[in-house]
């Protein structure tokens, strides 16, 4: 067991993702080329943060906890990693440049 | 507060035969319920795999069908999703501290919100059934160019796959949406007969994590579906 | 199953089976060891069931000519054998009957962490069991039990939806196991049962349960992506709008190669406790043994892309999963020199168990090792879709996997049913699933390295040699297969009482009556030893 947040943690957390939304929504309006894409995934990633460590409070939860959380990431990874591993390397593809 | 259980451990009547402890009930169901949103990662991990592959192979497609999608109503659906977390988050540490009447109310708002969310989903669906966009549906997929949208019949074909993506993405996020609905007015059904306390609250707790893991699949699939490709002139 | 419980040899103690009576206190029960009993049932229902396809498909290939079966209804025979077998028999074997039965006793549990999730998972495994029936009777699936793109999704015209339906639903039951196994073992174990004396059974399913949890979601969400596909007759995977079926096979040996460690791993675990009672010694090198189960699960999961050497996949990642495929070797190959090394100087006996375990062991290596070959790739492009890949997985799924299932079979038969089988027959029978099984596989190396393609009703005269010896031994085998059913069923009323350790082995499960209670122990055990405190000298036991 583990203390609950305050009420004002809360609200706060809920205030960033709220406007972090809306500048995911501006951002894309911006023309960055490729970095577009990176910017709205790392403004997303930190979103996910947030909740899962304050709303889902794992910040306060055991290790073990964390390990797992941290293992859903890794497999994610493996996944996405290893099939990104054949279309990368591959010399063909249908609209030109992979990536 | 591992000791404020331990004391009453014996007495709870919550405490199912083959545990020992309430400690050792409570947290054996969280993380049954975390190892279990561990399959709900690699569940939808499975398509933001595919989907990636699919957008480094086809971006011009992919940006196009963007195009088809109005942003707006995906950040409001996005902020509306972060007020039922924010309430499920809350409602969570109402039922820790034993606030009846907060409880019941919070795990309405949410329940609302989710509602609400699901009534905009509904709404863009309509719209691109109306539009057209809808390849799953034999006549009811058009990508002929248009006025608005002069180069866009080059995509046609590849286009038809992030359609899908969007529909099947969305798709079983908004089942697991009303999954989660269902689960809250379970919750609420079970607060109102007043199950829960600082000593019992497993249920509020297990089901805010499913919560608010839905929650941050929806963080992820706004920029992927609706952001893509918005400043070039590809249309 | 009544004939025993009237008994009134057994009736004295009270135990799970005498608990409760009727039907009602089967479907409806939460005591892990009644849910192990119900699986036993199913599993060999089906085993029986993908059994006869397997005797189809050999009956059809004892002639050259495609003279029983037309090619269509042979495809159907080979894709149901495997359906069948994968999902509905290898991959709930071990986990879900004898882990079921034995995780919660080993750890010193009264029941797994989440009993009613455990039934539910049973019922959801009966109903993917019934769809795959469904799709059976109906006319059957002919894409193969690995559901390629685009075939499956647009060309065959089979029930493909409904059997990937099964196999979707079948999938969840395996998850819920997984989950129940992993949360059961963190948070239910007795006091004194540290991580180090875990018994390496247990270490083996923590490591499975693993694979079934992030492995499956990713099968289970892309084999319904096919099923949308057919049923919309669009979708992701579809060349005609520029989809990549090559993707498809990505996503399924995401899980499927990993499957093949859930199918393994588990018969690993049975083989170390096999090992260690009949030689009387402590496993050697125990934290090595367990830490390769872990190996097994994480590094499975880097080399999938051995399955796709020849389908148009990027040459520079064959490169990466063929070294990584080499990778895997290593934790498996730790395993067998550790039991080997475990009977070195042990006092040996001869059991029945013992006999699967020696069967496993040499089998294995062979699956093993022909693995190795088919993970070089310049021998893979030679061997790709011949009967060498088929007698490579056979050896490490029939003589690995189910050699392994049996030898715990007869193990832990005392345990579940408090009664000895006829020692006799069964080391004859042991002994005919030995020799039928090599008969039947062996032969599918030679004839699949001189060039017999799998998958088809039809071969090359010159191949009728290995498959007349193939067929012939798949003979022995299936009576193999039938005898211990019958010696088994005969012990239920029959068989003399084992007692409660009829073996003097070590372990939890052993310290309890036979069958156990209800709660599984009398007095909450607390644990002072170390795993497999085997005197180090000699000591008789029974059996
Ligand atoms: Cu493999």
């Amino acid at each position: 067991m583990h203390p609950v947040s305050s009420v004002r943690t809360y609200v706060l957390v809920w205030l960033t993702l709220t406007i972090l939304t809306f500048v995911t929504y501006y951002v894309a309006q911006i023309e960055l080329g490729e970095w577009n894409i990176v910017v709205a995934l790392l403004i997303a990633f930190f979103k996910m943060m947030l909740v899962i460590l304050i709303f889902m409070n794992v910040k306060a939860e055991s290790p073990l906890t964390k390990l797992f959380v941290g293992a859903g990431f890794f497999w994610m990874v493996l996944l996405l990693g290893q099939v990104a591993i054949d279309y990368i390397s591959r010399t063909w593809m249908p609209e030109g440049k992979m990536w | 507060m591992a000791d404020t259980h331990g004391a009453v451990a014996e007495h709870n009547p919550n405490l199912r035969h083959h545990f020992d402890t309430m400690e050792q009930q409570f947290d054996s169901a969280t993380l049954g319920m975390w190892v279990f949103l561990l399959t709900e990662i690699m569940f939808f991990g499975g398509m933001f795999c595919a989907y990636m592959i699919y957008r480094s192979m086809y971006p011009g497609a992919f940006a196009s069908t963007s195009m088809h999608m109005d942003p707006m109503f995906g950040a409001i659906n996005t902020a509306v999703l972060i007020v039922s977390s924010l309430s499920m988050a809350l409602a969570v540490r109402a039922a820790r501290l034993g606030q009846q009447q907060a409880l019941q109310i919070l795990l309405l708002v949410t329940i609302f919100f989710g509602l609400a969310f699901l009534g905009v989903k509904a709404f863009e669906y309509h719209a691109h059934w109306v539009d057209n966009k809808v390849p799953l549906f034999a006549g009811h997929w058009d990508y002929s160019n248009t006025k608005d949208f002069p180069n866009q019949a080059q995509y046609a074909r590849p286009a038809q796959i992030l359609f899908c993506f969007y529909f099947f993405m969305t798709g079983f996020h908004a089942v697991h949406m009303l999954v989660g609905v269902v689960l809250m007015l379970t919750i609420f059904m079970m607060a109102r007969r007043g199950k829960f306390g600082p000593t019992y609250f497993t249920p509020v707790e297990i089901s805010g994590l499913y919560w608010h893991f839905v929650d941050i699949v929806w963080i992820f699939l706004f920029p992927l579906l609706y952001l893509i490709g918005r400043t070039k002139k590809l249309i | 199953m009544s004939t025993v419980l009237q008994d009134p040899q057994t009736i004295e103690t009270p135990n799970y089976l005498n608990a409760e009576y009727g039907w009602k206190s089967w479907l409806f029960t939460t005591d892990h060891k009644r849910i192990a009993v119900l699986y036993m049932i199913s599993i060999t229902v089906m085993f029986v069931l993908g059994g006869i396809f397997a005797g189809l498909i050999r009956l059809e290939l004892l002639t050259p000519q495609g003279d029983l079966v037309n090619s269509d209804t042979y495809n159907k025979f080979f894709t149901m054998h495997g359906i069948i077998m994968v999902f509905f028999f290898l991959i709930p074997s071990i986990p879900a009957t004898l882990g079921n039965f034995l995780v919660p006793m080993m750890i010193g549990a009264k029941d797994l962490a989440f009993p009613r999730i455990n039934l539910l998972s049973w019922y959801i495994y009966i109903a993917g069991a019934l769809f795959a029936l469904i799709a059976i009777v109906m006319g059957g699936v002919d894409t193969g039990w690995t559901f390629y793109t685009p075939f499956s999704s647009t060309f065959s015209n089979t029930f493909v939806i409904t059997a990937a339906v099964g196999v979707f639903i079948a999938g969840f039951s395996s998850i819920l196991t997984g989950l129940n196994f992993i949360v059961t073992i963190h948070k239910m174990r007795a006091p004194g049962m540290t991580w180090g004396r875990l018994p390496l059974f247990v270490w083996a399913h923590y490591a499975t349960s693993l694979i079934q949890v992030l492995g499956t979601p990713v099968v289970a969400i892309t084999l319904a992506l096919v099923g949308l596909e057919r049923a919309f007759h669009i979708g992701i995977f579809d060349p005609a709008i520029g989809g990549d079926p090559i993707l498809f096979q990505h996503m399924f040996w995401f899980y499927s190669h990993p499957a093949v460690y859930i199918m393994i791993l588990p018969g690993m675990g049975v083989i170390s406790e096999l090992v260690s009672c009949f030689s009387r010694k402590a496993v050697f090198g125990y934290s090595f043994v367990a830490a390769s189960s872990i190996g097994i699960a994480v590094i499975g999961f880097l080399v999938w892309g051995h399955h796709m050497f020849v389908t148009g996949m990027s040459m520079y990642a064959s490169l990466y999963f063929s070294l990584l495929s080499f990778l895997v070797a290593v934790p498996s190959a730790i395993k067998v020199f550790n039991w080997t090394a475990t009977m070195f100087r042990g006092s040996i006996s001869y059991d029945t168990p013992m006999l699967y375990a020696f069967g496993f062991i040499g089998l294995f290596t062979i699956g093993g090792l022909t693995g190795l070959f088919l993970a070089t790739l310049a021998v893979d492009v030679h061997v790709t879709d011949t009967y060498f890949v088929v007698a490579h997985f056979h050896y490490v799924m029939v003589g690995g996997m189910v050699l392994a299932y049996m030898g715990g079979l007869h193990f832990w038969w005392p345990k579940i049913t408090g009664r000895m089988y006829p020692e006799g027959w069964a080391k004859f029978s042991a002994l005919l699933v030995f020799v039928g099984f090599n008969l039947t596989f062996f032969p599918q190396f030679i004839a699949g390295y001189l060039g017999q393609p799998r998958r088809y009703h039809a071969y090359a005269p010159e191949f009728q040699v290995y498959n007349v010896l193939s067929t012939a031994g798949a003979t022995v085998l299936g009576v193999g297969y039938i005898i211990p059913f019958i010696y088994f069923m005969w012990s239920l009323k029959y068989g003399p009482l084992a007692g409660n350790n009829p073996w003097k082995a070590k372990g939890l499960e052993w310290q309890t009556t036979s069958p156990p209670p209800t709660y599984n122990f009398e007095t909450p055990p607390i644990v002072t030893e170390e795993a497999y405190a085997y005197a180090a000298h000699k000591e008789e036991h029974g059996g």
